[in-house]
C-alpha cells in the first residue's frame, strides 16, 4: 500500500512549513486527489490518521477534494468529461487526447496553528 | 500548490541528470507479478550484451532470486529489498546507482516490485517505461490498471507462446483498451521462452537508445 509512503511525504511536507513560518502546528490540510493519481483517497485517510501521531500534524482535519476527469481531443478540439478507463473524446470517440484533469494529488491549503 | 510527491520527483530529477551526464538509458520494467520481467532481462542480457554495457536494479520483496538469476547472466546487479514497500522509489533507485557506478553502463534496467498499483505514482528518473501484460493474466488489464497502463511507452504482451491454449486473450483487445486510456504506445508481443518478437524488442531499445544520442556500440 504506496498511500502510507504518501501519507509520509505529506507529514514531512507539513513538518517543513510549520518549520519555515515558525507556527506550532496544523489545524487543517486540504488535498486535491484525482481518480488518476492512483491513489485511494480512503487508503490515504487511513495511512493519514496512522501515521501522523507525534507529529504537527496530530489533530488536524484532513480535507480530500475530488478531481474529475476531463480530455482535451487532439483531432476535435472538444473538452469532454471521461472515466479512468475511458479517456477518450465524448465527441469523436478518438483516442488521441490529453488528460487536462484527474491525475492529481495535490497539497491545496494549509491552515497553520500558532501560539499554544 | 504543491504535489504530495514533489520531493520523490525532486530525486527523480537527480537521478536523470546522473543518467544523462554518464549517457545510460535507464527503463523501468513494471508488471504485476510474474509477468516475465526477470525472464525478458535474461534474454535480453544474453542478445544484447556482446553490444551494451548493461546494468540492473532489481526490487525484490524477499528473496534475492531475480538478482541471482540476472546476475548469473554476468552482468552488474544491485537489489532493493523492499520490505513490505510494494514500489521503488527515487531515493531507492539513486542509492542503488551509487553502488554500481564504477562501471560505466549503456543500458540500464530498472526491474519494479510486481504490482499494478503502486509504482506508478512514484517517478525513478527512467527514460522510458515498458509495461509488461501475460497473456495468463486476461487482455483487460490496461481497462482494470488505468493509471499504470496510461504512462507506458512500450506495452509488450509477455508469454505469447500460451496464446493457443488460452484462446480468451485477444491482443488486439489489449491494444483496444490501451486506446481507450488514451495511450498511443506501441504494442509488441513477446516471448521469453521461444523467442518470439525478441528483435523487435531489441530493435524499440537500440532505436531509443540511438535517439537518446547515445553512442550505438560500445568501442571494442
Ligand atoms: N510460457 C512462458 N513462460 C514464461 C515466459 N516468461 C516467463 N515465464 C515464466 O513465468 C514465471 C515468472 O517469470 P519471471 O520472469 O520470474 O517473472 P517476473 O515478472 O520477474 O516475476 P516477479 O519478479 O516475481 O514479479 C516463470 O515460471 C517463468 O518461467 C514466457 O515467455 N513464456
Ligand atoms: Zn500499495
Ligand atoms: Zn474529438
Ligand atoms: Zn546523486
Amino acid at each position: 500500500m504506496h498511500e502510507l509512503s504518501i501519507s509520509r511525504a505529506l507529514l514531512d511536507q507539513l513538518a517543513g512549513l510549520v518549520r519555515q513560518h515558525n507556527a506550532t502546528g496544523v489545524s487543517a490540510i486540504t488535498l486535491c486527489i484525482g481518480p488518476l493519481s492512483g491513489i485511494e483517497p480512503a487508503l490515504l485517510r487511513a495511512a493519514y490518521m496512522q501515521s501522523r501521531k507525534q507529529t504537527v500534524a496530530e489533530h488536524a482535519d484532513l480535507i480530500i477534494l475530488p478531481a474529475a476527469v476531463r480530455v482535451l481531443c487532439q483531432e476535435c478540439a472538444a473538452v469532454s468529461e471521461a472515466t479512468p478507463a475511458r479517456l477518450t473524446c465524448a465527441a469523436c470517440a478518438c483516442s488521441r487526447t490529453r488528460l487536462l484533469s484527474g491525475d492529481e494529488m495535490l497539497l491545496e491549503s494549509v491552515d497553520l496553528e500558532f501560539g499554544a | 500548490m504543491r504535489g504530495l510527491l514533489c520531493e520523490n520527483d525532486r530525486a527523480a530529477g537527480h537521478n536523470r541528470r546522473h543518467f544523462d551526464l554518464h549517457q545510460t538509458l535507464a527503463i523501468n520494467l513494471m508488471s504485476s507479478p510474474g509477468a516475465g520481467k526477470t525472464a525478458l532481462l535474461e534474454a535480453s542480457i544474453e542478445a544484447l550484451s556482446a553490444t551494451f554495457r548493461i546494468a540492473v536494479i532489481v526490487g525484490d520483496l524477499e528473496t534475492d532470486n531475480d538478482a541471482r538469476r540476472i546476475r548469473a547472466k554476468g552482468v552488474p546487479v544491485v537489489q532493493i529489498t523492499t520490505g513490505s514497500a510494494c514500489h521503488l522509489d527515487a531515493a531507492m533507485v539513486h542509492d542503488a546507482w551509487h553502488q554500481l557506478r564504477n562501471e560505466p553502463v549503456d543500458l540500464l534496467f530498472i526491474e519494479n516490485v510486481g504490482n499494478l498499483v503502486c509504482p506508478a505514482s512514484f517517478a525513478l528518473g527512467q527514460h522510458a517505461d515498458v509495461i509488461l501484460l501475460s497473456v495468463p493474466e486476461g487482455d483487460d488489464k490496461p481497462a482494470k490498471y488505468p493509471v499504470m497502463f496510461r504512462c507506458a511507452d512500450l506495452m509488450l504482451i509477455t508469454k505469447i507462446d500460451l496464446l493457443p491454449y488460452l484462446a480468451d486473450f485477444v491482443p488486439e483487445r489489449a491494444q483496444r483498451y490501451m486506446n481507450e486510456i488514451g495511450n498511443p504506445a506501441p504494442t509488441l508481443a513477446t516471448s521469453s521462452r521461444d523467442g518470439t518478437g525478441m528483435d523487435e524488442w531489441f530493435g524499440w531499445l537500440r532505436r531509443l537508445h540511438a535517439a537518446q544520442g547515445h553512442p550505438a556500440e560500445v568501442a571494442t
